[in-house]
C-alpha cells in the first residue's frame, strides 16, 4: 500500500514523487509559455518605437515634401517703357517703384483669355498671382535694363490658393466660397495649366527668402544662416573650452571636494532643462551685459553653456579611454605631463572628441526652447550680415511657422523640419562613419 | 606672433653658440616671449574696457548742473540716455555741423538747430537738448577718445616691457617650457570653472528677479494660489497686482503630462532594454539600437509639430468616432508624444544598468533550473533596481523641463482638471508665453517667468542629483 504522499509548500517543484511529474510538466508548459511571452513583450516593445519613428519620419515627409515645389505661372510680360520707364532716363527711382502688378496682370490676363477691361475680372486674375509678383518682376528688370519695351517669359509664384489647389491640398469640388476660388478663377488656371503656363518648379526661395507674411514667398534663409553663426560661435567657445576642461579634470584634477563639485556640476548641467538655459542668456546676456535681443550670438553663447556639458563628458570618456601605457612611454623619455597630453593622448582620443563634439552641435542646432527666451522669434526679412544683427534660427522658424494661423503654412512647416531633420541625420551619419573609421580597440 | 618669431630665434642663436644646453625646447622660448608680451597688455585692455564705461559716466554725472543731480532716479536715467543718445550720434557729424553742435553747448547757436542737425544723423531726441546735455556729451565723447588713446598706449608700453622682460631672462638656464606650462594650466583650470559659473550665474540670475517678483506677489500666493490669470496690464501702469500668479494649476499640469509619458516610456522602454541586452541577436542589435537611437536625435520641435498636425487632429477624430471628446491640445497627446521621445533615454540608461549585472548572478539562476525570463525578472531586476529607478528618476527631469512638445501640443490653458482628454498647461509653457513677445522688464508678468523657471530649476536639480547619486553608487557597488 503506498503511501501517499503528503503535498509540501513546494511540491510543485522539488516533490520527486511519481504523482507530482505531470504536475512539473503542466508547470514547465506555463513557464515556457512565459517565457515565450515575456520574449514578446520586448520584440512589440521595439517594435512600438520603430513604427512609431516611421509614422514620424512619414508623416513628416508626406506633409512637407511639397514644400519643396512652388507652382509658377511663366508670364510673357510686356516691360512696357511707358509704365517702367516713362522719361526714357533709366532713373533708378522710377523703375523701382513702376506698377509691375499691372504688367503682371495683363500679362496674365492676355495668356488666360480675360478681359483687361474689365475691371472686376482683372482683379480675380490678380488674385491667381502672388502678392510679391512686383518684386519679381523688378528684379528681371534691375539685373537687364536693356530689356525695358520688349516682352519677355519670366517665371513668377502663383498665390497660396492656386498652389494648394495645384498641389491637391484644396478639393476642387467645394463650393467656390469655401475653397475661395472663383469657377471662372478655376476655368482660368485650368487653361494656364493646360497651356504649361502654370506648372510646378523647384522651389528655391524656400532655402533662400527671409520671412514673409505670404506663404508662398516665405523662406528659411535667415533662419540658416542664424544657425551657422550659432554653431560657428558653439565651435569656437564649446570646443576649446569644453576640451581644456576635460583635460583638467581628466588629467590634472587632485581627487578633493572642489574637482567633486565640479564633476557634479557638470552631469547636473547636462540635465537641466533648456529652457533654464534661456533664462540665464536673457538675465545676463540681454539684461546684464546689454547685448541686443535677437542676436545669433545671443544664441550662440546660450548655446554653448548647454553644449558645453556634452562635449566635456565626451571628451572625458574618450581621453580615458588612451590606455596609461602611452602616457607612461611618453614620460618615461622625458616629456613633460602637458607633452604627455598634447603630443601624444589628444590625437588619439581626437576621433572620439570629434564624434562628442558633432553629436554637440547636432543638439545645439535643434535646440528650440532657449532661443524663444532670448527673442529670436523675430520677424526678419533681410539677411543678418554679423552675429549682432537680428536673425532668426531653423528650429525657431518652425515654430513660428506651426503656429500661424494660415493654412499655407503647414507644409512650409513640414518642409523646415525636413530641412532640419536633413541636417541632423548628415551630422550624425558623420559622426557614425568617423568612430567606425577610427575606433581603435586598446 | 612677432614676439613668437624673435623668442624661437634667439633660442636657436643660444643653441648655436653651443656653450650651454638649452633647458627648454626652442618653441618654449617662443611660447615665452609671446606671452610675456600678450597676456599682460590683453589682461590690462580687458580690465580697462570693462571699468571705463562706469567711471566716464560718474565723471560726467558729477559734472550736470546742481538742478539735474537733485532729480529723481527715474528722470535722471532719461537724463542720462539722452546724452547718450548726443555722445552717440557726435562722432558721425561732419565737421562743420560738429562745430554747430559744440557752439551750443556755450549758447551761440540754438539748441533746436543742434537736434535738427543730430536728427539727420538718426539720433532722436524728444526736445531740443539743453546747453548741458551737450556739455556732457561732448565731455563724454572727449573722454572717451582720451581713454582710448591712454589704453592704446598702456597696453603697448606693457607689451614693450614683457618683451625686455622676457628677453632679459632668456638664457639657457631658463625654464621657458615650465613657465609656459604653468600659465597653460591655469588655463585650464579656468576653463573648467566656466561649468561652476555657469550654474552660479543661472541661481543668481534667476534668485535676483524672483526676490524682485516676490516684492510683487507673496510667495504665499504664488506657491499655493490655485487660479493662473496674469493680467497683461496696460503699458505705463505700475501694480498689475490684480493678477493672480498661482503655480499649482501649472505644477499638477507638469507632473499630469510627466506621468502619462512616463506610463509610455518607462514599460517600453525598459521591455525594449531587457530585449536588447538578454535577448537579440548580434544582428538585430547592431540595426535596431541605432534606429532606436534616432528617436533621441530628433529635436523636441519636430516631436511637437508631428504632436500638432498628425497626432492631435488623429487622437480628436478617434475620440470622436468613439463618442469621446478629445481636444487637439491635451494631456493625452502631450504625454504620448513626450513618452515616446524619452523612450531612448530610459531604454539606453537602463541598458547599460543591465549589462553591468554581473554574469555570475545569471548563470547562478541558470543552474538552478529558472528560465531566462525567470531570471530577468527574479534576479537581475532585482539586482540592477537601484539603477534602474535612477534612469527614472532621470527620464522624469528632462519630462518636466520638457518645452517644445507641451508648448505645441498641451494647450494654454490653466486647468487643474483630472481628465486627460482635456488641456492643461505646463510650467514650461508659461515661461515661454511670459517672456515671448515686448517685454517691459519690471512688471510682474515678466518677473513671474523666473519664479518660475528656478521652482524648475530646483525642482530639476534635486531630481537630477539624486538620481545621479544612486546611478553612481549602484555602479560601484558591482566594479
Amino acid at each position: 500500500m503506498a503511501v501517499e504522499t503528503v503535498p509540501g509548500p513546494m511540491s510543485g517543484h522539488l516533490d520527486p514523487g511519481a504523482a507530482s511529474s505531470a504536475q512539473i510538466k503542466k508547470s514547465i508548459g506555463r513557464r515556457y509559455a512565459a517565457e515565450r511571452r515575456f520574449r514578446m513583450y520586448g520584440v512589440l516593445a521595439i517594435l512600438f518605437g520603430l513604427a512609431f519613428l516611421a509614422v514620424l519620419f512619414g508623416s513628416i515627409v508626406s506633409k512637407g515634401y511639397t514644400a519643396f515645389v512652388q507652382s509658377s505661372f511663366l508670364l510673357k510680360v510686356n516691360l512696357d517703357r511707358a509704365v517702367i520707364d516713362p522719361s526714357g532716363q533709366r532713373d533708378h527711382n522710377a523703375i523701382m517703384t513702376a506698377d509691375y502688378t499691372k504688367l503682371a496682370r495683363k500679362a496674365l490676363a492676355a495668356q488666360v483669355g480675360a478681359d483687361p477691361a474689365n475691371r472686376p475680372q482683372m482683379r480675380d486674375v490678380g488674385q491667381l498671382l502672388s502678392r510679391d509678383v512686383d518684386v519679381e518682376i523688378r528684379k528681371v528688370v534691375l539685373a537687364d535694363p536693356s530689356l525695358i519695351g520688349k516682352t519677355v517669359p519670366v517665371w513668377v509664384l502663383a498665390s497660396g490658393r492656386v498652389d494648394m489647389l495645384l498641389k491637391d491640398q484644396l478639393d476642387r469640388n467645394l463650393p467656390p466660397e469655401t475653397r475661395k476660388i472663383s469657377n471662372q478663377q478655376l476655368a482660368w488656371i485650368d487653361k494656364a495649366h493646360a497651356d504649361g503656363d502654370l506648372a510646378l518648379r523647384f522651389n528655391w526661395g524656400l532655402f533662400t527668402n527671409g520671412a514673409s507674411s505670404n506663404p508662398e514667398t516665405a523662406g528659411v534663409g535667415v533662419a540658416l544662416i542664424g544657425s551657422a553663426f550659432m554653431m560657428m560661435t558653439v565651435l569656437l567657445l564649446a570646443v576649446p573650452l569644453g576640451v581644456a576642461a576635460a583635460v583638467y579634470l581628466q588629467e590634472f584634477a587632485p581627487k578633493n571636494f572642489w574637482t567633486d563639485l565640479i564633476e557634479v556640476n557638470i552631469n547636473n548641467l547636462a540635465a537641466v532643462p533648456s529652457i533654464v538655459f534661456g533664462l540665464l542668456g536673457l538675465a545676463i546676456f540681454i539684461n546684464f551685459a546689454g547685448l541686443p535681443r535677437s542676436a545669433s550670438i545671443v544664441g550662440g553663447l546660450v548655446l554653448t553653456l548647454m553644449t558645453l556639458p556634452t562635449i566635456i563628458i565626451a571628451t572625458r570618456a574618450a581621453i580615458g579611454a588612451v590606455p596609461p601605457s602611452i602616457r607612461e612611454a611618453a614620460l618615461g623619455v622625458g616629456a613633460s605631463k602637458m607633452q604627455t597630453i598634447s603630443h601624444h593622448v589628444l590625437p588619439l582620443a581626437l576621433p572620439g572628441i570629434l564624434t562628442g563634439t558633432i553629436i554637440g552641435l547636432a543638439k545645439a542646432l535643434g535646440e528650440t526652447a532657449p532661443l524663444l527666451m532670448i527673442g529670436m522669434v523675430a520677424f526678419v526679412v533681410e539677411y543678418p550680415t554679423s552675429p549682432l544683427s537680428p536673425s532668426t534660427a531653423l528650429p525657431v522658424q518652425i515654430y513660428m511657422w506651426a503656429t500661424s494661423a494660415e493654412r499655407g503654412f503647414v507644409e512650409r512647416t513640414s518642409g523646415a523640419a525636413l530641412i532640419l531633420l536633413a541636417l541632423l541625420i548628415c551630422m550624425n551619419l558623420i559622426a557614425v562613419i568617423l568612430r567606425r573609421k577610427y575606433e581603435r580597440r586598446w | 606672433m612677432l614676439a613668437f618669431v624673435v623668442g624661437l630665434s634667439r633660442a636657436n642663436a643660444l643653441a648655436k653658440k653651443g656653450d650651454a644646453v638649452l633647458h627648454s625646447r626652442p618653441g618654449y622660448y617662443g611660447a615665452y616671449f609671446a606671452l610675456w608680451t600678450l597676456l599682460p597688455a590683453l589682461l590690462v585692455t580687458l580690465a580697462w574696457s570693462a571699468a571705463e564705461p562706469t567711471v566716464i559716466s560718474n565723471i560726467v554725472s558729477s559734472q550736470l548742473p546742481e538742478n539735474v543731480r537733485s532729480l529723481s532716479p527715474a528722470e535722471e536715467s532719461l537724463v542720462i540716455g539722452r546724452i547718450n543718445a548726443v555722445a552717440r550720434g557726435l562722432p558721425k557729424l561732419s565737421r562743420d555741423d560738429y562745430e554747430l553742435v559744440r557752439r551750443t553747448r556755450y549758447g551761440f547757436t540754438s539748441p533746436a538747430d543742434a537736434q535738427k542737425v543730430l536728427q539727420d544723423r538718426g539720433v532722436a531726441l524728444g526736445s531740443a537738448p539743453e546747453p548741458y546735455v551737450i556739455a556732457a556729451a561732448y565731455d563724454q565723447v572727449e573722454m572717451q577718445n582720451k581713454s582710448q588713446l591712454a589704453l592704446s598706449a598702456i597696453a603697448a608700453g606693457l607689451a614693450a616691457l614683457g618683451f625686455l622682460y622676457a628677453n632679459w631672462r632668456t638664457s639657457p638656464k631658463l625654464r621657458a617650457r615650465n613657465a609656459v606650462e604653468a600659465v597653460v594650466l591655469v588655463a585650464l583650470v579656468l576653463s573648467s570653472m566656466v561649468a561652476i559659473l555657469t550654474t552660479i550665474g543661472i541661481i543668481f540670475s534667476m534668485l535676483f528677479e524672483t526676490i524682485h517678483f516676490f516684492g510683487f506677489v507673496s510667495p504665499w500666493r504664488f506657491f499655493f494660489g490655485t487660479v493662473w490669470d496674469p493680467r497683461f496690464s496696460a503699458a505705463g501702469q505700475t501694480g498689475g497686482g490684480d493678477g493672480q500668479f498661482g503655480l499649482l494649476p501649472l505644477l499638477w499640469g507638469t507632473l499630469y503630462i510627466s506621468i502619462v509619458a512616463l506610463l509610455v516610456a518607462v514599460p517600453v522602454g525598459l521591455f525594449s532594454a531587457i530585449y536588447m541586452s538578454e535577448y537579440a541577436s548580434r544582428k538585430v542589435r547592431t540595426v535596431a539600437k541605432p534606429l532606436l537611437e534616432i528617436l533621441a536625435g530628433i529635436p523636441t520641435i519636430v516631436y511637437g509639430l508631428f504632436a500638432l498636425i498628425t497626432f492631435g487632429p488623429f487622437l480628436r477624430d478617434l475620440g470622436s468616432h468613439a463618442g469621446l471628446n478629445i481636444s487637439a491640445t491635451s494631456v493625452l497627446t502631450a504625454g504620448l508624444i513626450m513618452g515616446v521621445m524619452l523612450i531612448p533615454f530610459v531604454s539606453s540608461l537602463s541598458d547599460d544598468i543591465i549589462n553591468a549585472v554581473p554574469q555570475s548572478l545569471r548563470e547562478g539562476s541558470y543552474g538552478l533550473g529558472a528560465t531566462q525570463s525567470e531570471t530577468i525578472k527574479r534576479v537581475v531586476l532585482p539586482a540592477a533596481l537601484p539603477g534602474i529607478v535612477g534612469a527614472i528618476l532621470l527620464a522624469a527631469s528632462r519630462a518636466i523641463g520638457e518645452t517644445m512638445i507641451v508648448v505645441l501640443a498641451a494647450g494654454i490653458a490653466a486647468n487643474l482638471t483630472l481628465n486627460p482628454l482635456e488641456p492643461v498647461t505646463t510650467i514650461t509653457v508659461k515661461i515661454v508665453s511670459q517672456l515671448t513677445g515686448d517685454l517691459e522688464f519690471n512688471s510682474p508678468q515678466t518677473l513671474v517667468a523666473f519664479a518660475l523657471g528656478l521652482t524648475l530649476f530646483v525642482f530639476t536639480l534635486c531630481l537630477n542629483i539624486y538620481a545621479l547619486y544612486i546611478v553612481r553608487k549602484y555602479r560601484e557597488q558591482y566594479e
